[in-house]
């Protein structure tokens, strides 16, 4: 067990985020500044209540700007100031709100923001083409690999240990893309059918087009507060009490993809903190990263939310819809409200942080939630960040 | 989406908006070319691949065999301790079928089953195996099985250059 | 450690490969009305704060000191002073320029920011800090909405 002897509470009490859409005209910067000013004026701060900030973005080559942690400090309001970019690929936007906390939890700064980006539309043909480059340069890339294969192979793996079928994960794009539907800034909101899914065209089977997130062009941004700060900025701050981070091994082809022992790592340790024992009963509301359907209920049985290989029961029995018991979600996720990587996993804390607090409007799940949980996915297929949180 | 918050900025675009130059663009051609180091121990896994023969390093300690091989244990964080032949033989642990190019949207004429080989070493551990990513052949897609036995084909010695390809791909056995 | 010996230089694998990608920017918003006036009216536009009264060269959506959207624009005319500049007499590869280019940072008066630009029309050992430059547009049929509209800044009155 672990122990951790943190210094001070601390709350998120802001939050703010742009349209995501395959292609925006704005620029990095002015998405970056978009998506922070949101946040500030949602908890009536300006840039001067600031003390420090973090920025967070994907790979370079998604925009081919090099070094895009620095291009974008003074939209991020961080000209000046204690600043950080945290690049840890999918799992960025969860990852870099521990960075966050953890500045203001340790007293090095009692205000920071958080803004996590992405603008995936310069790379051409596209930016499947820069995620590429992840494989290994000398012993992968000369097969000729391209993206979907890693997670047509893990999504095989899974299906088969477990004897699932495809319908059963399809049905995860079902609910997704529909409870986008009620997201003003989704890119792919939809009412689809099992079928639809079914019959879209192959990407690597068993991939389907309908089973992957989009691409996208997006910002969002996190406002974190110690606790003294936080109670005079709102009176409901929204706490931070469990993190948790885990990545396994880069030798992804020496170990079994059918359970995501770092999602289980990073959960563990987030309870923990949390002092959560059953997460299921514990926690009330869920976002969890789904790039793929299938994510979705991989990192489920990760997370400990269910045995392995139940979650798919469990999504067929209406569990995880927002009037569900245990509302999986219900912002429309990555399949329904875009993925803009960092940006997709800020959208996830967003999400959670509005749930809470009562503010999702037609998204808000049935259940009277106090906590939620944020988690997001990334690297080679490795690594995962869970961030907790409660009213 | 904050029920307090009632619009989001952002202007989305069609691609027909950039291609029809509705709004002005630059273009960068990347074009970064690079030459890395294969390293000691990839950089003799890649020699005797040109000489049609599989090798890994042997971890004396957890008795691992690293495939691809390392120099170093990652799990007993020592240096391994030698290299050892292993047969080009294996079976399937998973495998998908890809029907699109490396640049993720020009089409296969021919879905190509690719698979994640997990290779016949003598030492079997829990949560570990040896192997590697490569493409199936001489079988149809749909004749694909998970632990299917594998063997691998490889390209005539003249045409190998120290390549993980010099392997041309695993049939079935 | 037993890491081997390297005793045949030969046996030293590399690997050599490209990152292929190739990018197309939109040039934002600000951008967008930046360079169609450069295009299609010959001026260069920045924006103001109206609280502060900062003027923004290029222009942008948002004032940095108020941390605040504005949407003013004003024209900065045509003149600017040599800031800073650099003679340079090799390209991007390394090769040798057959004739040197001077890239300079020209600041316009109560503006903040400036271009970075060539100057034209002039050489080197000419030019000096605070010289006054005036922007050369290309001809109109050939601007494009980009920055190489302005072929270079000469020295001016």
């Amino acid at each position: 067990m672990m122990h951790f002897p943190i210094k001070r509470r601390v709350a998120v009490v802001g939050a703010g985020m742009t349209l995501y859409r395959r292609r925006l005209q704005e620029t990095t910067k002015e998405m970056v500044f978009h998506a922070v000013k949101m946040a500030l004026d949602s908890a009536g701060l300006t840039i001067k209540d600031v003390d420090a900030v973090v920025g967070g973005s994907a790979p370079d080559l998604f925009d081919g700007i090099h070094m895009k942690g620095e291009n974008v400090i003074t939209e991020a309001g961080g000209a000046l100031k204690p600043y950080l970019r945290n690049f840890t690929g999918g799992t960025t936007g969860v990852s870099q709100q521990i960075n966050a906390w953890s500045i203001v939890a340790s007293g090095l700064a009692d205000v920071c923001i958080s803004v996590s980006w992405e603008k995936m539309s310069p790379c051409h043909p596209h930016p499947q083409y820069a995620f590429w480059t992840i494989f290994d340069r000398i012993i992968e890339r000369p097969l000729g690999v391209n993206l979907v294969w890693i997670f047509a192979l893990e999504m095989n793996r899974y299906m088969h240990k477990h004897n699932i079928k495809k319908e059963d994960i399809a049905l995860v794009a079902v609910k997704n893309k529909a409870n986008a539907l009620d997201h003003p800034c989704a890119q792919l909101p939809a009412k689809i059918t099992v079928e639809d899914v079914l019959n879209s065209p192959v990407m690597c089977w068993p991939v389907q087009r309908l089973d992957i997130s989009p691409p996208s062009d997006g910002a969002s941004a996190v406002i974190f507060a110690s606790e003294d700060v936080a109670k005079k900025i709102t009176d409901t701050p929204v706490w931070v009490i469990g993190v948790g981070r885990c990545e396994d091994t880069t030798y992804w082809m020496n170990r079994d993809l059918y359970f995501p022992y770092y999602a289980y790592y990073a959960g563990q340790q987030a309870y923990s903190m949390a002092h959560i024992h059953n997460p299921r009963k514990e926690i009330d509301v869920f976002e969890i990263y789904d790039p793929f359907d299938y994510k979705e209920l991989h990192h489920m049985e990760g997370l400990r939310l269910c045995g392995k290989g139940e979650a798919p029961k469990l999504t067929r029995e209406g569990v995880t819809q927002r009037d569900g018991d245990m509302p999986v979600n219900p912002s429309g996720g990555l399949m329904g409200v875009g993925n803009p990587i960092a940006a997709g996993g800020g959208m996830k804390v967003c999400e959670i942080f509005w749930q809470l607090r009562k503010e999702a409007g037609k998204r808000q799940v049935k259940k009277d939630a106090t906590v939620g949980l944020a988690h997001a996915w990334g690297e080679l297929m490795q690594g995962s960040s869970v961030l907790i949180m409660k009213v | 989406m904050s029920v307090k918050i009632s619009k989001y900025p952002g202007v989305g675009l069609k691609e027909e908006d950039i291609k029809g130059k509705k709004v002005l663009t630059t273009v960068w051609p990347c074009n970064l070319k690079y030459s890395w180091s294969a390293g000691v121990a990839v950089g003799r896994f890649l020699t005797e691949l040109k000489n049609g023969k599989i090798i890994g390093r042997v971890c004396k300690k957890c008795g691992r065999i690293l495939i691809p091989p390392r120099m170093y244990c990652e799990w007993c964080w020592k240096p391994t301790d030698e290299w050892v032949y292993v047969k080009d033989t294996g079976t399937i642990n998973t495998y998908a079928i890809t029907h699109l190019a490396t640049d993720g949207v020009t089409r296969l004429k021919e879905p190509m089953p690719i698979a994640v080989i997990q290779l016949d070493v003598p030492a079997k551990l829990p949560r570990f195996f040896a192997g590697f990513l490569h493409y199936l052949g001489e079988v149809k897609p749909e004749d694909v099985k998970f632990g299917m036995k594998v063997k691998a084909v490889w390209k005539p010695p003249e045409e190998r250059i120290g390549s993980i390809t010099d392997i041309k791909y695993f049939k079935p056995v | 450690m037993s890491l081997d010996k390297i005793s045949n230089p030969e046996a030293i694998k590399h690997w050599t490969d490209v990152i292929p990608p190739e990018y197309v920017y939109t040039v934002g918003v600000a951008g967008e009305r930046f360079f169609r006036e450069i295009k299609e009216n010959g001026r260069i536009m920045g924006t103001k704060c109206s609280k502060c009264g900062y003027i923004y060269l290029p222009p942008r959506i948002y004032c940095e000191k108020c941390f605040d959207y504005i949407d003013e624009w004003v024209d900065v005319g045509l003149k600017g002073r040599v800031y800073a500049y650099t003679v340079t007499y090799l390209d991007v590869d390394g090769s040798p320029l057959d004739k040197p280019i001077i890239f300079a940072v020209i600041k316009f008066d109560g503006v903040y920011g400036g271009l970075i630009h060539r100057l034209g029309e002039v050489e080197p050992e000419k030019v000096c800090i605070g010289m006054v430059v005036e922007a050369v547009f290309k001809d109109k049929a050939e601007r494009k909405g980009s920055i190489n509209d302005i072929k270079y800044f000469k020295p001016s009155d």
